[in-house]
């Protein structure tokens, strides 16, 4: 995401209802193909390497239980990890807001006199609209994930938490870096691309200043962060530039170093199908002589504690960023991620996200689930989705009480409960339906119960009912 | 600063509740695999297997024989520079190869060498991982880093089968030393344009493995 511009806004302000977002989405032809061919294909290769584990279960088991350890002492993990960071020789901040986060940031590049940092991949970053706020604080931010590097140089924004560009295809990305960062010459062999990218970039790594990053994860006990990727770039961040700044959730720390033996396990084969990504990096403060020799670590809140709040609702903090609940989410594989409006998109973002900024800002994303399920199968820390989605939708509904919904529901109770009543109902609505029905179904109602047939069709009334066939049999 | 320190604790703690500390009482469990099961020989090959599928090399060798495989390995590639670390076991040098030490070399330095010679801390079977805690035959992170090629010797006995038993160990140097720690599951890559893999991106493009058997001419 690249910050500035259009529908791509920091996590502060109130998101574009879904819908009409989803129903633009939908009429694209190329990204639905290209979604249904990337979910699938992710899928098919998580499945392959978790059924390699026999202990799969095991291990998710052990990850809910070690993160809800986390959140319910939360305080005193973050006490732990401040004292471990800075006893290693880093520093750490404590930023209430995304504001106070951007702010730190800024604050260290201008006290090294910095206009330019290179920055890893990071969803955390995104949220708080980091790379907006050091623009506008005179300091350019370079990302250097392949894929966030495109989007950057396009303007454009992430639709899928794990392959960003995944809504762009070869040619798109040729023309693109024929305009911006290479040789006319460059053919769309993704080879030659990722060529272009690694010589354009790799100046900037020998010779950046400073580094910006998130993390995957934080260990209390010994205060060492941890970094996984699969490209080099967050290596080249974390290692090469002297000043390095991590943006940390103040939801991803673990208690101890031996519980990342659960997570570097349930993240690469749920998140891109590997056994292990092809890079982890973990620095615990500053190495004399190898690596940064400054380090700040800032710890954000930015709404988590209004999560933390929420009995129900706070499980979405397990969330370990991995995206299977994308790839498998019917209504994600066919809207893409740019629909939810939000950095985090498909079912973990339809409860992350209205928690994160209150359900009154983002009232539609409860609802832009079917319930299958399919989500909560398939996470590794098991966050019961549709269980947080339906505690959402009771919110949202009782917070934009809507008092005609309310009265039609009421009388609807009220004919059903009287079977004289709930007879006359039915005649009644097998003759107002007449005139609506097309081919033998009702593709649009009336309003107001047009909002219905918008996105469905509705079998009209059967000529017979139930009790009536049932009463001609015997 | 210590006032936003003071606000998002008070926070975590008004969330929580008196609720927090009661469901906290449950350890977690852990039912999970943190021993391995196969025999030392099966272990090494599956190390073997499962290197090979990130496509990365991997040769199994001798210790007699090491230095003549390194030798190979550099020359299979086209590397004639190259960079070790100051603990570098001498034995691995071979013949007609020139190797620099990072006494430290700058970064521009390390960027024209043609690869890098390492050992490494422990290897993971099950997941193909080589791990390095920038021991003296390991180097500092950007040696392994910078270059395009990397050759790593990792020894039989230091090949572990499940991600948990490598955990104990790495913890104790953490601990002890604060050593930072690379995990390496073969090359660099990507796979952001329509899911197409292209192996290499800013690590080295080529990751050479030799598993050395020590008892073995």
């Amino acid at each position: 995401m690249s910050g500035a511009g259009e529908g791509t806004a920091a996590m502060s302000e109130s998101m574009p209802p879904f819908p009409p977002a989803a129903r633009e989405a939908l009429g694209d032809a190329q990204l639905r193909a290209n979604l249904a061919r990337a979910t699938h294909t992710i899928r098919d290769k998580r499945d392959r390497v978790v059924a390699e584990l026999p202990d799969w279960e095991e291990l998710r088991e052990a990850g809910r239980a070690i993160k809800a350890d986390v959140l319910a002492h939360l305080d005193s993990y973050l006490l732990q990890f401040e004292q471990a960071v800075t006893a290693a020789g880093g520093h750490v901040h404590w930023a209430p807001d995304a504001a106070a986060a951007n702010q730190v940031v800024l604050d260290v590049a201008r006290a090294h006199q910095v206009d330019e940092v290179v920055k890893v991949k990071s969803l955390t970053t995104d949220e708080i609209g980091l790379n907006a706020a050091l623009e506008a604080g005179g300091v350019h931010a370079v990302e250097t994930d392949f894929a966030e590097l495109i989007l950057q140089l396009d303007g454009d924004w992430s639709s899928h938490i794990l392959v960003p560009a995944i809504h762009r295809n070869r040619t798109e990305i040729r023309d693109l870096f024929r305009r911006t960062i290479a040789d006319p010459s460059v053919s769309d062999d993704p080879r030659e691309l990722a060529e272009a990218s690694r010589r354009y970039l790799r100046e900037r790594f020998l010779t950046a200043r400073m580094a910006v990053s998130g993390a995957n994860f934080a260990v209390a006990d010994t205060g060492t962060v941890c970094v996984v990727e699969s490209e080099g770039n967050g290596r080249m961040c974390t290692t090469l530039p002297p000043v390095l700044v991590t943006i940390l959730g103040i939801e991803k720390l673990v208690p101890t170093f031996s519980d990342l033996e659960v997570f570097l396990q349930l993240l690469p084969r749920s998140s891109t199908g590997e056994r292990m990504n092809p890079y982890t990096s973990l620095w615990t403060g500053v190495t004399p002589g190898d690596g940064p020799q400054e380090f700040h670590v800032v710890l954000l809140d930015a709404g988590r504690t209004r999560v933390l709040a929420d009995e129900v609702g706070r499980q979405a903090l397990h969330c370990i960023r991995c995206s299977a609940c994308l790839n498998v989410c019917p209504v994600y594989s066919r809207t893409g991620g740019h629909a939810y409006g939000s950095v985090y998109p498909g079912p973990i973002g339809a409860i992350l996200t209205p928690q994160l900024i209150g359900i009154e800002n983002a009232p539609t994303l409860p609802f832009a689930s079917s319930l299958c399920g399919a989500c909560y199968e398939v996470c590794p820390v098991m966050i019961n989705i549709p269980e947080v989605l339906l505690h959402l939708r009771a919110k949202a509904v009782e917070s934009g009480a809507k008092p005609g919904e309310r009265l039609a529901m009421n009388a609807a109770g009220w004919i059903f409960n009287g079977r004289r009543r709930f007879a006359a109902a039915v005649r009644l609505g097998r003759l107002g339906q007449r005139p609506l029905i097309r081919r033998g179904r009702i593709v649009r109602l009336p309003p107001p119960l047009d909002s219905w047939t918008r996105s469905r069709d509705l079998r009209p009334l059967s000529g017979e009912s139930f009790r009536d066939w049932w009463a001609r049999r015997r | 600063m210590s006032d936003a320190r003071e606000l998002i604790l008070t926070r975590v703690r008004n969330a929580l509740g008196d609720a927090g500390a009661a469901e906290a009482a449950a350890p977690a469990p852990r039912s999970y695999r943190r021993q391995g099961t196969l025999e030392p020989q099966a272990r090494i090959e599956l190390l073997c297997e499962r290197i090979g599928d990130y496509q990365a090399e991997v040769r199994r060798v001798g210790a007699g024989a090491l230095s003549a495989a390194i030798g190979a390995a550099l020359a299979a590639a086209g590397a004639t520079r190259v960079c070790v670390p100051a603990g570098i076991p001498r034995g691995w040098l071979a013949e007609g190869f020139e190797f620099v030490t990072d006494a430290p070399l700058t970064l521009a330095e390390l960027d024209r060498v043609d690869g890098v010679l390492t050992g490494c801390t422990l290897a993971i079977a099950e997941t193909g991982t080589i791990v390095l805690s920038a021991a003296p035959a390991e180097g500092r992170r950007a040696i392994t880093l910078v270059p395009d090629l990397h050759v790593c010797v990792v020894g039989e006995e230091q090949v572990v089968e499940t991600v948990p038993e490598a955990m104990a160990p790495l913890a104790a140097l953490v601990r002890a030393q604060q050593r930072p720690i690379t995990f390496i599951s073969g090359p660099s890559a990507t796979s952001d344009i329509e899911l197409s893999r292209v192996e290499g991106v800013h690590g080295p493009r080529r990751l050479i493995v030799l598993v050395v058997n020590k008892e073995l001419p």
